[in-house]
């Protein structure tokens, strides 16, 4: 038997004639989606209005990343990912500017911390499934929510978190402006390209194969002799890394925590990026990311009701294209 | 004979509210090649399987596995004792492929939290579906997506799901079910060769297959065993004519 070569399309398998090599002719470019990735990123800022524009798009991209992985991929609809983002954020905002953690080691924490919110959620909420699913996480979620409301003297309450202004980072000794928003740009992009990175690997692994494998058919997946309550579990915890990273970030880049971070509406907000761009994508995340932003950003310019405009877009895409943006592409790329 | 037997089932019973499913079964199977349970429709076979499949926790009673006790352990766990079985309605991955099926079968056995090593960077794993895949004669289909087979294949790519955990008891069930008499005869002979190197145990409603084919059949009538022994003992027996009568004739 010969050993198959490196592919990364969930449940194909290459074509003996054509090893998936450069010089047999053909390439996929499944195996080239996290550099193919990074390029694309790259080089956004240069496309978009505005820098900051690009930041937001770039956060909120690795916040669907991270929620593509649980609803994308292991198939559950999680409504409470809204508290793993700002945990993650407000971990950040707290450590630097309460304890003095310096800005890497903040960012650590926050996304471990995140880590544990989605363990002890995922722990509550993975026996129930379905609509009760998307409930209990949405109620754990509020508990976030009020618990930092309450908590003012931590979170800063209603008012938000400030004080915790990252000015420069140093970078192997070099000193960057934070405050610059193309560095900054570029400094959001390494990490989100590590996240890429660990995500992609992820997905290719034994256990991405096994997530699908319950997305498709969660008794048959428990016959086979997977507990799937704990792939669940740990699919959770994954997902929740990566928000949370997102989330600190974000702190990073506003240098201010919004309690409204906590608010349903973030948790609402990643279902319909993730949605539009394509769940179980890739790239969807991102390309659903910067759809999202980009309409905000034309509509609410003519008119301020614009969200009536984008819940009208999202209505017409979960009708028309309910593989997103970038699902229907791929879709249309794979078609003979 | 001393030695414990294969499985052990103990008085077991299962109940649905106010409905009693199975009325305290109580059965020894030694490793063997095919035993058949048979029953009209309704006569608990299906929540028999069930429950020796982990899929359902009896009751009451107590089931042994190779003399270790595995009542009301979690499901997944059977498997991995060495218990697999297929389902009555079809049950496979229909978004995947044939190969990645099988292969993701394969993979609960070997690499279930492996989140780093690419999945076709574990040749077992493919060759082992690859010989699932051959022993149920869908060699020709693994690149198929699962939803597009035709329906006796997808009843084959479920047993070779199945299969590819290497069990040493495989619970068919209904395995012919909706198959017309050409796949109903290659899935006779796939059971045939199966049986060669493992024990099964199959739910049957159609009483002819099972006859040529088992070496034990067990009937089942409202959720009470009325009859075991082998399949001459079986026809030959009266309360089992009288259950059997009108539907489907016995002698076949």
């Amino acid at each position: 038997m010969t050993r198959w070569p490196r592919l990364s399309a969930p449940g194909t398998l290459p074509d003996p004639a054509r090893p998936g090599s450069l010089a047999g002719g053909s390439i996929r470019l499944s195996d080239w989606r996290v550099p193919l990735s990074i390029v694309a990123l790259c080089a956004l800022p240069w496309l978009l209005p505005s820098k900051a524009l690009a930041v937001n798009v770039l956060v909120y991209g690795l916040f669907a990343l991270g929620y593509n992985l649980l609803f994308g991929y292991t198939g559950l609809l999680s409504f409470g990912h809204a508290a793993l983002f700002g945990a993650g954020a407000y971990l950040t905002g707290i450590s630097i500017g309460q304890f003095g953690v310096p800005w890497f080691a903040a960012l650590t924490l926050a996304t471990a911390g995140a880590g544990v919110l989605a363990f002890a959620m995922g722990v509550l909420s993975i026996r129930t499934r379905g609509i009760y699913f998307s409930m209990v996480t949405l109620a754990l979620a509020q508990l976030v929510y009020y618990t930092a409301l309450q908590a003012s003297s931590w979170t800063g309450g209603e008012n938000g978190l400030r004080g915790f202004t990252v000015s420069t980072i140093n970078l192997f000794g070099a000193r960057i402006n934070f405050l610059d928003p193309v560095n900054k740009y570029y400094v959001i992009l390494a990490f989100a390209a590590c996240a890429l990175w660990f995500v992609s690997r992820v997905l290719n692994s034994c256990f991405g194969a096994t997530i699908e494998a319950i997305r498709e058919n969660e008794a048959r997946a428990r016959a086979c002799g997977y507990d799937v309550g704990r792939i669940k579990l740990l699919s959770f915890v994954l997902s929740g890394l990566v928000a949370g990273l997102a989330g600190a970030l974000s702190a990073l880049h506003l240098t201010i925590v919004p309690l409204d971070i906590l608010h349903y509406q973030t948790s609402g907000l990643v279902v319909m990026m993730t949605l539009l761009g394509g769940a179980g994508s890739f790239f969807g995340p991102f390309i659903g990311a910067l759809a999202f932003l980009l309409m905000e950003d034309v509509f609410s310019l003519w008119t301020s009701h614009w969200q009536l405009v984008v819940g009208a877009i999202f209505i017409l895409f979960v009708l028309f294209l309910p593989q997103g943006i970038w699902g229907t592409l791929i879709a249309l790329r794979k078609r003979p | 004979m001393s030695e414990a037997p294969f499985l052990e089932v103990e008085d077991v019973w299962r109940r649905f509210g106010g409905f009693v499913a199975l009325e305290g079964i109580t059965a020894r199977f030694s490793r063997s090649r095919v035993t058949a349970i048979i029953g009209p429709n309704g006569a608990g076979k299906s929540t028999f399987f069930n429950v020796l499949s982990g899929a359902l926790v009896p009751s009451q009673g107590r089931i042994r596995f190779k003399s270790a006790d595995v009542t009301g352990l979690p499901q997944h766990r059977f498997l991995h004792l060495g218990i697999a079985r297929s389902h009555q309605i079809t049950n496979i991955f229909p978004q995947l492929t044939v190969h990645e099926n099988v292969r993701v079968g394969a993979q609960a056995l070997h690499a279930r939290y492996d989140l780093w090593t690419h999945r076709q960077r574990r040749p077992l794993l493919a060759d082992k579906a690859d010989a699932a895949l051959a022993a149920v004669g869908l060699q020709d289909r693994r690149r198929r997506t699962a939803k597009l087979l035709s329906h006796g294949e997808q009843r084959a790519l479920e047993v070779a799901i199945a299969l590819v955990a290497e069990p040493e008891l495989l619970l068919l069930d209904e395995p012919t079910a909706g198959m017309g008499p050409d796949e109903t005869k290659q899935m006779v002979h796939l059971i045939e060769r199966l049986a060669i190197d493992r024990s099964i145990l199959l739910v049957e409603h159609k009483m002819k297959m099972v006859l040529g084919l088992s070496d034990r059949i067990l009937v089942l009538h409202h959720g009470k065993l009325i009859a075991d022994g082998s399949p001459q003992q079986v026809q030959a027996d009266a309360e089992v004519r009288r259950v059997y009568l009108g539907g489907c004739d016995v002698r076949a």
